[in-house]
């Protein structure tokens, strides 16, 4: 009897110790699957409840002049063309848009590996799939899809992901764009129940430095859909055919930014020094304080904050 | 076999399950050989202080970069801008009672300069090791001094502007590797404060727990990220979480220590 006894323990343990090579074990990484509710304070003048940012506010962003160029002759209309109106963003989106995300792993049923992480919760761009199979990038040629194309690994337990092939997007939300050259680097790093996603956008074309943006996030109980809402073209009052734009020189809202609060047209216009301490010293002495900030008549909604404005992560 | 054989070798076996379960679970985990989540002891069998288990070298210069909220950071906010901020009632009214005139009377200007708001503002950090346990953070934006402590923090009877702070390394999971640690800090005992230079309020019962990670990047560079979690009872609705980004520059060459302005 006890020799039937030795033989199953040697043979339990050996094959375990083999499945798990085989990765049959605990998958890589973390869980970050779950509806993680947006915690728009870091960049609560890009997102809801506040307004859009004002069409030329490029402050911060490290422009090329030819990115410079694109984003002053861009209309923040052209998002109402009929023909653009249910259009995605790239998966740039995640950092600068309003939204949650919903986080859910896809498996390899034989053993259990997490071939990919599907990232979605907004309608404004579509879900789109982290690769973790260890697939290698398409061509440089390859059509770029709506969803881009990312693969992810992990390290040190923060998962660390590189996007490319997406189409022409945004660098913030007045449409300041990007290029279809632009690449991301994502880092998804989770501290119990609060995820932080910090980005490093490039593009040879608009930036002459990477462009970092990071958004946090709680986990929250009530699901985020993780569908793309239905998108029906409606009337936001540009005719078919018309692409909004501004001729060199003649964008009206160069000095909107300094009217409403005081901050010098040179800032405004962004460039990597804007993004660095030093630079205040160039603007000290042109910036004015601007008028107390009334939320009445004539005030934009949203413009100061108030109690309730933020509501709580459920 | 006699009886007193067969109860022995049933022991046995049951030793032998114990023995091979037992070594199941530690080959098999991936934390083997990792350090795992064990306690790290040096050669002399003392347990290894903060910084030898360090699962990062956080030391050196840093440069916030600011991309996001610019306007009310780069710049001081108009009075009432609230915006990004979970403020109650109760710290509407305070703010809404501001008096930037009265600020500079003070002899304290530096109420917009505490943990709660100091990373996000624009500065540079200089971080060093003050000793094997302490972590130190000095900003040139204010010219103020951080002290992390790892274990027992030294026992302080007053408030301070910068607070009491105990810091650890935490695992993103309980089987963790040490390399994928990162440091977590926590604040409390400050003295009242600003979130923004327009007066928004944080008070005596405020708490921030902060989480810093650091990332390689290209040619060798870095970049910190920290986020922030204030809850406050009293002036703030539910946590304000802000991230706040960071580069490691070569040198402190460019380290410009300021006085705390109340208008700048």
């Amino acid at each position: 009897m006890w020799r039937v006894t030795g033989i199953a323990i040697v043979t339990f343990a050996l094959t375990s110790v083999s499945m798990r090579s085989q990765g049959l074990g605990v998958p890589e990484g973390l869980d970050l699957s779950g509806s993680w509710v947006a915690r728009n304070f870091t960049d609560a003048l890009g997102n809801p409840p506040a307004m859009e940012p004002t069409p030329v506010d490029f402050l911060g962003i490290p422009l090329s002049e030819a990115g410079r160029a694109a984003a002053l002759s861009t209309s923040p209309s052209q998002i109402s063309m009929p023909e653009r109106m249910c259009d995605f963003y790239p998966p740039t989106y995640i950092v600068l848009g309003p939204a949650g995300l919903k986080i859910w792993p896809e498996s390899e049923l034989r053993t259990g590996a997490t071939t990919a992480w599907i990232v979605s919760g907004w309608t404004a761009y579509a879900p789109f799939p982290i690769f973790m199979d260890g697939r290698p990038h398409p061509s440089k040629y390859a059509p770029h899809p709506k969803t881009g194309f990312t693969t992810g690994t992990w390290v040190d337990d923060v998962l660390t992901t590189s996007t490319t092939h997406m189409e022409v997007g945004i660098l913030r939300r007045n449409l300041a764009p990007s290029s279809d050259l632009a690449t991301m680097t994502t880092r998804f790093s989770r501290h119990g129940d609060t995820l932080t996603v910090t980005a490093r956008i490039d593009d040879p074309v608009n930036l002459t430095e990477p462009f970092y943006l990071t958004r946090t996030f709680v986990l929250g109980k009530t699901p985020l859909n993780p569908a793309s809402w239905p998108c029906t073209v409606g009337d936001e009052g540009v005719p078919k055919g018309v692409v909004p734009h501004y001729l060199p020189g003649q964008n009206p809202f160069l000095d909107e930014v300094t009217r409403l609060y005081g901050i010098p047209v040179e800032a405004v216009l962004g460039g990597s020094e804007t993004m660095y301490p030093e630079f205040r010293r160039k603007i000290r002495e042109k910036y004015v304080r601007p008028e107390p900030c009334v939320a009445k008549g004539g005030t934009r909604a949203g413009e100061c904050g108030r109690p309730g404005l933020y509501p709580p992560v459920n | 076999m006699g009886p007193v054989l067969r109860v022995l070798i049933r022991a046995l076996s049951s030793w032998a399950i114990l023995v091979a379960v037992g070594a199941f679970w530690t080959i098999g985990s991936p934390a083997y050989g990792q350090g795992g989540a064990q306690v790290p002891v040096q050669g002399n069998n003392t347990p290894a202080t903060a910084r030898a288990t360090a699962p990062f070298d956080p030391t050196g210069y840093w440069v916030s970069v600011i991309t996001q909220n610019w306007r009310l950071r780069m710049v001081p906010p108009r009075k009432g801008d609230y915006l990004g901020i979970p403020i109650s009632v109760a710290g509407k009214k305070v703010a809404d009672q501001w008096d930037l005139a009265r600020d500079e009377a003070s002899n304290d200007r530096c109420a917009s300069y505490g943990p709660p708001t100091i990373m996000n503002q624009p500065t540079r950090l200089h971080i060093s090791w003050q000793d094997d346990s302490t972590l130190r953070i000095d900003t040139d934006y204010g010219t103020q001094t951080r002290v992390f402590s790892f274990g027992q923090p030294p026992i302080q009877r007053k408030r301070t502007r910068q607070g009491t702070s105990v810091a650890v390394w935490e695992a993103r999971r309980g089987r963790g590797a040490m390399t994928a640690r990162y440091l977590t800090v926590t604040t409390a005992n400050m003295l009242p404060g600003y979130l923004r230079k327009n007066g928004v309020p944080y008070g005596e019962q405020a708490t921030l727990t902060e989480y810093f990670d650091i990332f390689s990047e290209p040619q060798g560079a870095m970049i910190m990220v920290v986020t922030a979690v204030l809850t406050d009872p009293v002036y703030l609705e539910h946590p304000y979480i802000v991230a706040s980004q960071f580069k490691k520059e070569a040198d402190g060459s460019k380290w410009d220590p300021t006085a705390c302005s109340a208008r700048w």
